[in-house]
This record gives C-alpha cells, structure tokens and sequence, in this order.
C-alpha cells in the first residue's frame, strides 16, 4: 500500500494546483473589475454584459470547450496570434488548462464580487465623497475593505472549481500525461484504465479540498459548520 | 450677494432609485441661504433630501445654478458640474455613515490627507476636544453610543472646514435626551462656523428649535418661505396649516367686508366670525382660514356673547379628550347652527365638519372641571382667525 502511495504519479495533483491558482489569481483582477463596472455605472447594455459574463456557467462545459476551441484553435487568429508571440499553440498546453478554469471562474467571481459591491451602503461611499476622497480612493479603501469577507469567500470557492474543472479542460488542454492531465482528468482516466487505487487516492484528495475549503469559506463569512 | 444661492430642476422618471411615483416627479427649487440654520421642512417624498443630494452633488439637475460663496458648483448653462470632493460641503447622514471599518480618528483623518500632518493631528485634536470624543478617539463606530456616534459624524463633516453644512434627518429615531443634546450642538456649531446650514426634518418642533429659517416643501417645490415663526402663524395654505399640526381649518364665503371698520365677516355653515378686513376680496367669495387650538377660549355657558369686546363665541359641546403628556386637546361640537350644514362644504375642512379642537393645560382642566361641565362657549378672537392666501391645496 505504502509501495503504491510512492508510486503514483503527482503531476496533476501539482499541475491541477498551479492551474487553480493562477487562474484564481487572474479571475481576481479581471472579476472585481468587472464586477465594480457593472455595480458602479449605469450604461445601455449593461444587463447584456452581465448576461455573456454569466453564459459560461450556463453553457455545458464542453459546448464552451468546443467555442473556446474554436476561437483559440491553431486555425483561428488568436491561436496564430499566440503561436506567433511564444512559439508554440496555445491548444493542448497547460496554459490553454489556466483559460479552461480562468473562463469558469471569472462569472463566479463577477456575480458575488458585484453583489458584494453593491451591498455596500451607498452613504458610505458618498460621505466618502463629500470628504474629498477621488473614485480609486473610494474603492480600495472603503469598499473593498467593508466587501471583503464576500469575496475572500467567493475567491474561495472560485479556486475550488478551478481545482476542478473537466469538461473545459479536456476540450482545450486534453488530456495528455505529464502535460496536461488534471487531476479530474486523470481521475477519468484511471477509471477508464481500470487503475482504481490512483483514482480513489485522488478522489480522496479533492475530496478532503473541497471539505476544508467549505469550511474556510463558512469561517470567512463568520457562520460556523461545526 | 448670500452665501449660497441655488436654483434647480430636476425631473426623475417614475421608478428611480428603489421609490416609484404615480408619474414624473419633478423638483423645482430655488434659495438663498446665509449663515445661520435653514430648516427645509415638509412632508415625505416631497424633494427636501433630493435638494440636499443635488447641492452635494449626488444629483446632477437637469438644469440651473448652485453658488457657493461665488464659485459656481453646478451651472447648466456652461456645463459646470463639480464633482462632490471639489465642492467643500459636509454633509452629516440620517445613519450616519461612519465607517465602520476605521477608529473615530482614523474617521476624521480621513478627509484632511492633504493637510500637512502637525495641523491635521491639531485639528483632529480640536474637533475631538469640542465634541468631547478624545476619550473615543481609538474606538471604531460599532462600540460608540447613539450620542457619540451623533457627534462623530458632525465632527467628521466640519474637520475638513466645508462652506456649507447639510444634515438629513439627523435625528431621526432618536430618544429625546439624544435629540436635546443634539440640538445643543448644532447652536453651538452655528455660533462658531458662520456657514449656511441646511437641515432636512419632518418635524415641526426641530423646525422651531433650530431653524433661523424655514422653507416648507410640497411636492417638490417650496411653498412658503419666512422664520418659523411667520409660517406658523401665517400658513399660506390649508396644506401647510395641516403640515403644521393646525387642525381647525375651515372653508366658508365671506359675507359682509367693512373697510372703514376694518373687518370682514366670513361664514360658514356652522358658524359666523368677524376677522381683519381682507383687501383684494369681495363679498361672496369663497375663503379658507384657520384658528389655531391654543388660541380658542372656552368661557362658561352662560357668559355674554357680545360685551366687553368679546366676539365670534360659537356654542360647542365637548364631544371627547385627548389627553397629551402635558395639555387636554378638546374636540368639540359646534351646537350653534346657522343653517343646515350642506355636505359639500364638509369634505375640505381640517376636523370633521361640525368639529373644532381646543387645547388647556392640565392644571386648567382640572381647574375648569371640564370632566364634568360639557356646554361651553368658545371664544374665536377675530385677531386669531388667518385667512389663507392661497386658497387650494
């Protein structure tokens, strides 16, 4: 048994990890500002760009696979475009595996970042205007701060789907060993290949991740599960 | 020149930020203000708070003027629109709006980061000492009470030395030794920063306790304008009357006028007063006016009506009390009829239509025996009958 733990393979524990993270971190920067877009400006459209932001977690993931594919594929501009900058397609790379989960991510992160932002008393950021504050030091400072917890939470549990993600990631990443497997993939693959000790041990692994990322959500909030 | 001069009009569609109207609501205003407490008083929902926001510039008017000692906040003409940080105007919110996240030094630090760090902690200091917070300073507004909350968030509003001071409803919901001390501090503020102030409120009391001035809203435009003072005792309307807690609001026609004797008769179905003469009336016009309850006297049934210069009695019977914590607010009857009350007439008065109301202290309550003695003589002083000048609501 012990034999067995030593021999499995942990590139896409570490590869799933770096994928989440990065692609946290992006839906992060790219989510809050959206989402201050939407909660701060009213513009025609407005509930139209909140529609596509929302559209990936609707779409089943391999139909946005397959778009994703489509639009970054090494037939399409931007796939050219990308090969032409660093020198290899973005397709089938663990790169492609971050857009994958970042595409995912984001929506989540716009929609609780901007309820976050809009539960923020209006008074606050007024009062705030009267004293002489400008916009940018309206936001980073009185309402990220009082939002914070929301979206610590909603990073959270964000990085937990990016931990995740299968259907996307194989449309664009696949599913080639040491490169790009996932650990959801590789949970897939094993199964298929009969190898259930390694899918069990990695099932238990997001498992327990998904628990104790439960729990630090709940405790960020302030509830208590326990 | 006054210290702040606005005028404005701003149309909001009928579903705007969370309130909906039957229809457009519009807000047309126009005011001078200088130093001293300026009270916009009136009822809900009729623009006093939307006046305040386009003066701080929440609001962008669809067009019009703001001057604030001669420099133009918001002009239409020329495009002029400042943002709110460049306007020097506290404003002092119904919550408050402490953030809640910093101490109550970091509160008021927070609108001076220009100033140079000696002065700002000096008029940090100042402003703690005044409004006698230094022992709160490090606390953040969550372990403040009521009153030093109250006083935080004016502090905070005046540390950063503003031209101009606007409280919303600033005591609202409060108990009323919060509300004392509140009122304490706004006469000193007036002393010592001579800005105009504006204050929102509902209530007719606050109005009179702090207000130099008094704007009455209606439907947001400002129908009446005088100290409080003037528009209480000369409500220009039988809306502003009602607005004002004045409940004897009669309609009639005027019967008789008599310019050498100075007086006019005005009749209605109930009863006859003499009043002061009214220029610019004829008789058979029709006429509003009211009496306000302190100013009726009851005198024993049997008293002479018409000797000793005493006029306008109208026999009533005490239909009910109401007792208030200091006074007995009596609703009376009116016995006297002149002819059959014709209920078209019913509809537009204040009471109900044979109703007056008077008011006595307790003391004179008891006093008088009132419990037990229920025909009486009121007594309307021709001097005390206000005859509206505008006549529809």
């Amino acid at each position: 048994m012990i034999n067995s733990f030593t021999q499995i393979d942990w590139f896409p524990f570490w590869l799933s990890l770096r994928v989440a993270l990065i692609a946290t971190a992006i839906s992060l920067v790219a989510g809050l500002a959206l989402a201050y877009l939407l909660a701060r400006y009213q513009f025609r459209g407005r509930e139209v760009l909140d529609s596509v932001i929302t559209l990936p977690i609707v779409l089943p993931p391999t139909v946005l696979g397959y778009y994703l594919l489509v639009l970054l594929g090494r037939n399409s501009g931007l796939g050219r475009g990308f090969e032409a900058i660093f020198g290899f397609p973005l397709v089938f790379t663990w790169q492609a595996a971050v857009v994958a989960a970042t595409f995912h991510s984001v929506p989540l992160l716009v929609k609780s970042a901007r309820a976050a932002l809009e539960s923020v008393d209006r008074n606050l950021e007024n009062a705030a205007r009267t004293l002489g504050a400008s916009e940018g030091r309206i936001f980073f400072h009185i309402t990220l701060p009082l939002a914070r917890r929301s979206i610590l939470a909603a990073t959270v549990f964000a990085f937990a789907r990016a931990l995740g993600d299968f259907g996307v990631t194989i449309m664009i990443a696949g599913n080639i060993p040491g490169k790009t497997q996932t650990m959801a993939v590789a949970i897939y693959d094993a199964m298929q290949s009969g190898n259930t000790l390694p899918a069990n041990l990695m099932v238990l692994i997001i498992s327990l991740t998904a628990i104790a990322i439960l729990y630090a959500t709940n405790r960020i909030q302030g509830k208590r599960l326990l | 020149m006054a210290q702040l001069e606005f005028t404005f009009r701003k149309r909001l569609a009928p579903v705007a930020g969370g309130r909906s109207f039957e229809h457009d609501f519009e807000l047309d205003v126009a005011l001078e203000c200088d130093a001293g407490i300026t009270v916009l008083f009136g009822p809900s929902g009729s623009g006093k708070t939307l006046t305040l926001d386009s003066l701080a510039g929440f609001l962008k008017p669809d067009d019009g003027r703001i001057l604030l000692n001669d420099s133009i906040l918001f002009d239409s003409g020329s495009g002029v629109c400042l943002a709110p940080r460049r306007r020097s105007i506290g404003y002092v919110f119904q919550n408050y709006a402490l953030f809640p996240h910093m101490t109550v030094e970091q509160n008021l630090a927070f609108g001076i980061q220009h100033v140079p760090p000696l002065e700002r902690r000096r008029r940090i200091h100042e402003m703690l000492e005044l409004f006698g917070l230094s022992s709160r300073a490090g606390r953040r507004p969550g372990e403040l009470s009521g009153g030093e909350k109250q006083r935080a968030s004016i502090a905070r509003a005046l540390v950063t030395e503003p031209r101009l001071l606007l409280l919303d409803e600033p005591v609202r919901g409060l108990d009323y030794p919060l509300r004392a001390d509140f009122y304490e501090i706004l006469r000193n503020v007036r002393e010592r920063h001579r800005i105009p102030i504006l204050l929102v409120t509902h209530d007719v009391a606050e109005g009179f306790f702090l207000g130099d001035r008094m704007a009455v809203y209606g439907a947001g435009r400002i129908v009446q304008l005088g100290t409080p003072e003037e528009i209480f005792h000369q409500p220009r309307s039988p809306a502003i009357a009602r607005l004002l807690g004045i409940s004897n609001i009669y309609s009639g026609i005027v019967e008789e006028l008599d310019p050498m004797a100075g007086r006019a008769v005005l009749k209605t179905p109930q009863f006859s007063v003499a009043s002061a003469y009214l220029p610019g009336r004829f008789r058979g016009d029709s006429v509003s006016f009211c009496i306000r309850r302190e100013q009726i006297t009851l005198l024993p049934q049997g008293s002479p009506k018409t000797t000793n210069g005493r006029e306008n009695c109208v026999r009533v019977r005490i239909a009910a009390e109401i007792f208030t914590p200091t006074t007995v607010r009596l609703v009376l009857s009116v016995v006297e009829q002149s002819e059959p009350a014709s209920s078209a007439m019913d509809a537009s008065n204040g009471v109900g239509s044979s109703a007056m109301e008077s008011e006595v202290t307790r003391a004179a309550y008891q006093k008088m025996k009132i419990a037990q003695q229920r025909e009486w003589l009121a007594e309307l002083p021709s001097s005390a009958i206000h005859v509206f000048a505008e006549q529809s609501d």
